[in-house]
């Protein structure tokens, strides 16, 4: 069973993901940011489902790594389609909403086919390692997507405060899993991890519930200074 | 192919971190600070960077606003970067030194706006309670 610092971190997590919801819908935000808010009350409801499956069954059974992993890499996916969304939030006026969502479907496919190779030549050929790597890959892509994003807004001079902190919040998410993930196969029996993404976890719901609470989504600010190389 | 990902990784994140960080504060940057702050932080109409250190000894005084909170904590953060990149980076590369002078007085001034309003929200509580 995991520790109290661990449940602590767990119900944390889970409060601030439904705290996201209720900011968006008492600031009118949730169907404006329709994904984004889906993704955090399908992640709240696996927390409880994750809670519920661990009570029944424990830590160790193989019932809880297969419902964790796999609803991991749901979890994921949902992430991926809401920084999609994200995406046409910023193209809105341009209508390439097809081209992007096109571009999404094939970059999903592409990573799945890969991630597939990946499992199919190494010695673990099980479906369990197919999902595991697929979410790993998917938060790297997902990383590299946020940077192309955020280099698109600081290119066409978008204004939206509250567009810009939930895409700055979703690309700091992306790259703190990333590198986590990739010190944890550099270093697989370093006991640090344990907290780390968790942690991490909570820190998106909270930069969001933020974002949807305390900006105004008429709010601008100028992209200009935001850049970390000035133009 | 592991410590390429995290190199990557550790850049976007510093980046997206600092970008973050300067989208908190250029929300506060536009607003005047009152007579009464500028008074207690010795600040005039631009703060430096050393003046966050006092402005966060002050703002520890005061009621706490549950909504500034993770904001207040973001920057501290930030703020402990800047130092660590003007005591290390900035000494081979002079032209940071300047940069992060700029962001560490962004900081202070960030930390005073976020004590006007600590100070109102207190004032806002006594008068409340004077009327009930």
């Amino acid at each position: 069973m995991p520790d109290s610092i661990g449940y602590t971190i767990w119900f944390l997590g889970a409060i601030l993901e439904v705290s996201v919801v209720v900011c968006a819908l008492a600031k009118d935000a949730f169907r404006r940011y329709l994904c984004l808010n889906l993704y955090m009350l399908f992640s709240f409801l696996l927390s409880a489902g994750r809670f519920y499956v661990l009570a029944q069954f424990g830590l160790r059974s193989s019932q809880y790594k297969y419902f964790y992993y796999y609803s991991d890499a749901v979890l994921t996916i949902f992430l991926y389609l809401a920084l999609i969304t994200l995406y046409l939030h910023v193209f809105d006026e341009m209508k390439v909403e097809k081209y992007v969502r096109l571009t999404a479907v094939l970059l999903l496919a592409g990573t799945a086919l890969f991630s597939y190779g990946v499992v199919q030549q190494s010695q673990n050929k099980m479906l369990t390692g197919f999902v595991y790597e697929l979410s790993q890959n998917l938060y790297f892509v997902g990383l590299v997507l946020t940077y192309i994003l955020w280099g698109t807004i600081l290119k066409l001079r978008e204004s939206r405060t509250q567009l810009i902190q939930l895409v700055l919040s979703l690309g700091a998410y992306f790259s703190a899993f990333a590198a986590t993930f990739a010190l944890q196969n550099m270093f697989p029996h370093l006991e640090f991890f344990t907290y780390i993404l968790p942690v991490f976890g909570c820190l998106l719901p909270l930069a969001w519930a933020y974002a949807f609470l305390r900006l105004s989504p008429d709010a601008r600010m100028a992209t200009a200074r935001l850049a970390v190389v000035q133009r | 192919m592991a410590t390429l990902i995290f190199l990557l990784s550790a850049a976007a994140l510093l980046q997206f971190f600092i970008s973050y960080s300067r989208s908190l504060i250029a929300a506060s940057i536009k607003q005047p600070l009152s007579a009464e702050v500028r008074d207690v932080t010795g600040i005039p109409s631009t703060a430096a960077g050393e003046d966050f250190a006092r402005v966060i000894q002050l703002l520890d005084l005061c009621p706490e606003r549950p909504e500034d909170r993770g904001r207040l904590r973001a920057i501290n953060a930030y703020f402990r970067l800047l130092n660590f990149v003007s005591s290390t980076l900035a000494r081979v590369i002079p032209a940071l030194m300047s940069w992060t002078e700029m962001e560490r007085a962004q900081c202070a001034y960030f930390a005073a706006v976020t004590l006007d309003r600590r100070i109102a929200f207190s004032r806002d509580m006594l008068a409340q309670q004077t009327e009930v």
